[in-house]
């Protein structure tokens, strides 16, 4: 018998894990980059928190140290920070840089469905297409991941068994996280036992907005935790944080909790990821490595259809938090209409010509 | 890694003649004794056409010219009329505005981008602003019918060469002036191609005259007994010899000079947005602003991060070819400016302070300067009180905000200033105490027809844009 941990207002609490629960459950490979590189993952992520260092975290935080550093954060000039990105938008990426994008972007995207529709059905169908976006081209690169909601995990962790393509599930009461701390820590656990290798969470936003930032950061830390190997994705939903200042701030203190990735969004509130948005949590990640020396991915989520919208989003990645940052191991595209358009440009590449939507596949 | 593919702007669409005349009467014409000389690609060093030199003949035609389309045409034009002509301006340079952007470039050395998404936004706008102006001069403060000027004698440089014609030309022509324009020698090609414009769009002849040539045939317009107004953005040198030989004629004169603009780095202010404005402010345009803000103090308790900052982000600036979209840093517009350039950094070398650049591989033909910034630079150094005008900046270091203001305004120049803090009593305290023409607040190097730009000090007088500028133009 082992047990999970877990820290609620400062307090740790111990959950007994049930047997079958566990990091990689029977059929799904551990983590690929989805271009058959192996051994990528390992070593990539940390060990789960140990109670200790979370304690130690905690304490800082509650004895306001930790706090007062993301208090004390420099401002966000909202002005000077929409010009920058902008200005990168204006970026001409063509030929071999654009095949070149276009391959990246197609390996980093995260191929979502998340409705209140899904079926078996349709959750399969995504599968298939995550594994092959393009069936007249085999060359075409496998996406990073498909992203469904927990009740849908069998059935993709079934489909993309062995495949290389990660599965990913939104969890704690994705999207408005509205749910007690143990919901959320139960949904996460039981994604994680069906077979997700990587969970996408919402953090508190009501806890963030009035001001109640610990409560915040424990249950971050409390559902890495419940993550066990399986890799946290934590969306700030950046929408409804308003502010860019609250966005550092979300970022910083997703990443002191544990984060293997900040997200900008659900893609269930308006605006969801901005090119300014994304440009802010790219800063905040390269920030957060040179103050920690440990890496923190980015997804920006919701509202990226274009190749055109992709290819400023990677310009801002390479000039931002720069080329490390280049792979899906760190950055991901939140998307479902985004991969059709990446591969219609693919072939208009090829072949010089467009092909129309006749030619790349509906799910 | 990713490597961006060359993405250049064609050179297709500007048509490059051999050779151009003077435009005086509106016609080209051959120069009266025959000079000449050529203006050169600073990128590739390749010649790209011959220009005419003015000489004091063709100067007093050309003035010749503008007095009699003043007298007789657009000075007795009602205001409503002359707006039609400036709209039409406006709307054929807006609509050329590729061509021209590209063949500014070209002639100039600066980035497409910076081309195409600031100088000629800024020249069309500037003309359909004072088209505006143009029946509204009763209701300019100036009190009822104000009366123009005469004939306008404006010398510009070449660091803006369309922007600093629209800037003199447009106000000149809503105030009902005529005007006989020197454009810079390095740079003329987009002052004839508003010649062009100004045939298109069916100017009455004379009302606009453009003369090339060097600093001769500059001295003979400003000189020329039959100016009633001069107009100059240049260096401080050449202005005081404009000052002095305008003095005493009755010759009504605004002078845009020079300047060595502190841009002021608060701890509190928002550092990266702090660090994109000290680049903007350096490097746009080759740092060849005369209001860049080339003096970076930063105050000492931040002083480390802010340089750890701009560091990093300098080493993403893409320098090279002017007309590939992807390029940040263009060429130096001249080999004298770049000779300058060297001269200055040299001796900032010598002075003990410390240069940095990033790695930055320089194109083998052209001239070309890396972005450079110096640290540990005193007061007393050279590079902190002469302006460069080129991509060189100084970094100086100050405790307190006393000592921040104190320092920004210890120089003879007062023509910008930049100041950094997220704290709004700070900016106001900052602001009222700066002796700068303009104080941009968490920004740097913003321009606007509506808003006037001029220096204070050896920076010159007179204002340039905005109801302000119009008092230049206005017998008032």
């Amino acid at each position: 018998m082992f047990y999970d941990v877990y820290v609620h207002s400062g307090r740790l609490y111990r959950y007994a894990r049930p047997a079958s629960d566990g990091p990689s459950a029977p059929g799904v490979a551990p983590y690929t980059d989805g271009h058959g590189r192996d051994g990528w993952w390992s070593g990539g992520y940390e060990a789960p928190v140990s109670p200790r260092k979370i304690a130690i975290m905690t304490s800082l935080l509650a004895s306001g140290e930790a706090l007062a550093r993301l208090r004390g954060l420099p401002g966000v000039d909202q002005v000077g920070l929409e010009q920058r990105a902008a200005g990168l938008a204006t970026r001409s990426i063509k030929t071999t840089a654009k095949a070149w994008a276009i391959d990246t972007a197609i390996g980093m995207v995260d191929l979502t469905t998340l409705e209140g529709a899904d079926t078996p059905g349709k959750v399969r169908s995504l599968c298939v297409k995550a594994m092959r976006p393009d069936p007249s081209d085999p060359g075409c690169p496998k996406v990073a991941a498909v992203c469904v909601y927990p009740a849908m995990v069998p059935t993709a962790a079934a489909e993309l068994a062995g495949s290389g393509v990660n599965l990913a599930s939104v969890a704690t009461g994705f999207p408005s996280g509205q749910v007690p701390l143990e919901v959320k820590v139960a949904d996460t656990q039981a994604a994680v036992a069906a077979g997700a290798n990587e969970i996408d969470m919402v953090i508190n936003r009501g806890a963030f907005l009035s001001g109640r930032w610990g409560v915040v950061f424990d249950e971050i830390v409390a559902v890495k935790q419940a993550c066990g190997a399986a890799h946290l994705k934590v969306i700030l939903e950046t929408g409804e944080l308003a502010t860019y200042d609250n966005v550092r701030a979300a970022s910083w203190l997703a990443m002191y909790a544990g984060a293997d990735f900040i997200k900008t969004s659900t893609g269930k509130v308006s605006p969801a990821a901005t090119l300014p948005v994304t440009l802010l949590m790219l800063q905040a990640v390269a920030d957060f490595r040179a103050e920690t020396g440990r890496q923190v991915g980015v997804k920006p989520a919701g509202g990226i259809r274009t190749t055109k919208d992709a290819m400023r989003y990677l310009v801002t990645v390479n000039e931002v938090a720069g080329p490390d940052w280049l792979t899906a191991r760190w950055f991901r595209f939140g998307a479902s209409s985004l991969l059709n358009d990446l591969l219609m440009q693919r072939q208009k590449l090829a072949t010089g010509r467009y092909s129309g939507p006749d030619y790349v596949t509906v799910d | 890694m990713f490597e961006y593919a060359p993405a250049p702007e064609s050179r297709a669409i500007v048509d490059i003649k051999p050779s151009y005349g003077l435009f005086v009467n509106g016609e080209f014409v051959d120069p009266k004794e025959g000079g000449a000389f050529k203006s050169v690609n600073p990128a590739t060093e390749e010649t790209l056409a011959e220009i005419a030199e003015a000489s004091q003949a063709d100067v007093d035609a050309a003035v010749a010219a503008a007095r009699t389309a003043y007298q007789k045409v657009w000075g007795p034009m009602p205001g409503s009329e002359r707006a039609k002509y400036l709209y039409r301006i406006a709307r054929i340079i807006a609509e050329r505005s590729r061509e021209l952007a590209v063949l500014e470039s070209i002639d100039n050395g600066k980035p497409i981008k910076e081309t195409r998404d600031v100088d000629l936004p800024l020249v069309s706008a500037h003309f359909f602003y004072h088209a505006g102006w143009a029946d509204k001069l009763d209701h300019a403060g100036f009190g009822p019918q104000p009366r123009p000027v005469g004939v306008a004698g404006q010398v510009i440089p070449w660091n803006f060469p369309l922007l600093m014609l629209a800037w003199k030309v447009a106000p000149a022509l809503a105030c009902g002036n005529t005007v006989v324009l020197k454009p810079a020698e390095t740079t003329p090609l987009t002052a004839l191609a508003f010649a062009e414009i100004c045939r298109e769009a069916d100017l009455p002849p004379g009302v606009v005259n453009i003369v090339t040539g060097a600093g001769d045939t500059g001295a003979a317009v400003v000189s020329h007994p039959g100016v009633d107004k001069v107009a100059f953005t240049g260096s401080t040198a050449v202005g005081r010899l404009i000052a002095k030989s305008v003095a005493g004629t009755g010759k009504r004169l605004t002078l845009e000079l020079g300047g060595k603009a502190a841009n002021i780095v608060f701890a509190d202010a928002a550092i990266d947005q702090a660090v994109e404005g000290v680049v903007n402010g350096i490097f746009f345009n080759q740092g060849h602003v005369c209001c860049a803000g080339s003096r970076l103090l930063v105050q000492e308790s931040v002083a480390e991060e802010v340089l750890d900052r701009l560091k990093r982000r300098m080493s993403t600036l893409r320098l090279g070819d002017p007309l590939d979209k992807n390029t940040d840093i263009g060429a130096i517009n001249s080999a004298e400016q770049l000779t300058r350039i060297r001269e200055l950094t040299e001796v900032g070398s010598a002075e003990g302070a410390e240069p940095w650049s990033p790695q930055c591989p320089l194109p083998d033909t052209g001239y070309w300067f890396a972005p450079t910034i110096f640290t540990g630079v005193q007061q007393a150094h050279r590079i902190a009180r002469e302006e460069i005008f080129g991509p060189v900046l100084s970094v100086l270091t100050f405790r307190t905000p006393e000592e921040a203001i104190e320092k920004a305004n210890n120089t003879p120049y007062g023509l910008s200033a930049g100041v950094w803090t997220e704290k709004g009593s700070r900016m106001l305290w900052a602001a009222d105490r700066l002796k700068a023409g303009v104080v941009w607040a968490n920004t740097f190097n913003k321009f606007d027809a509506t808003s006037p730009f001029g220096g204070l000090k050896e920076s010159g007088y007179g204002r340039e844009g905005g109801r302000q500028g119009l008092e230049a133009y206005l017998d008032v």
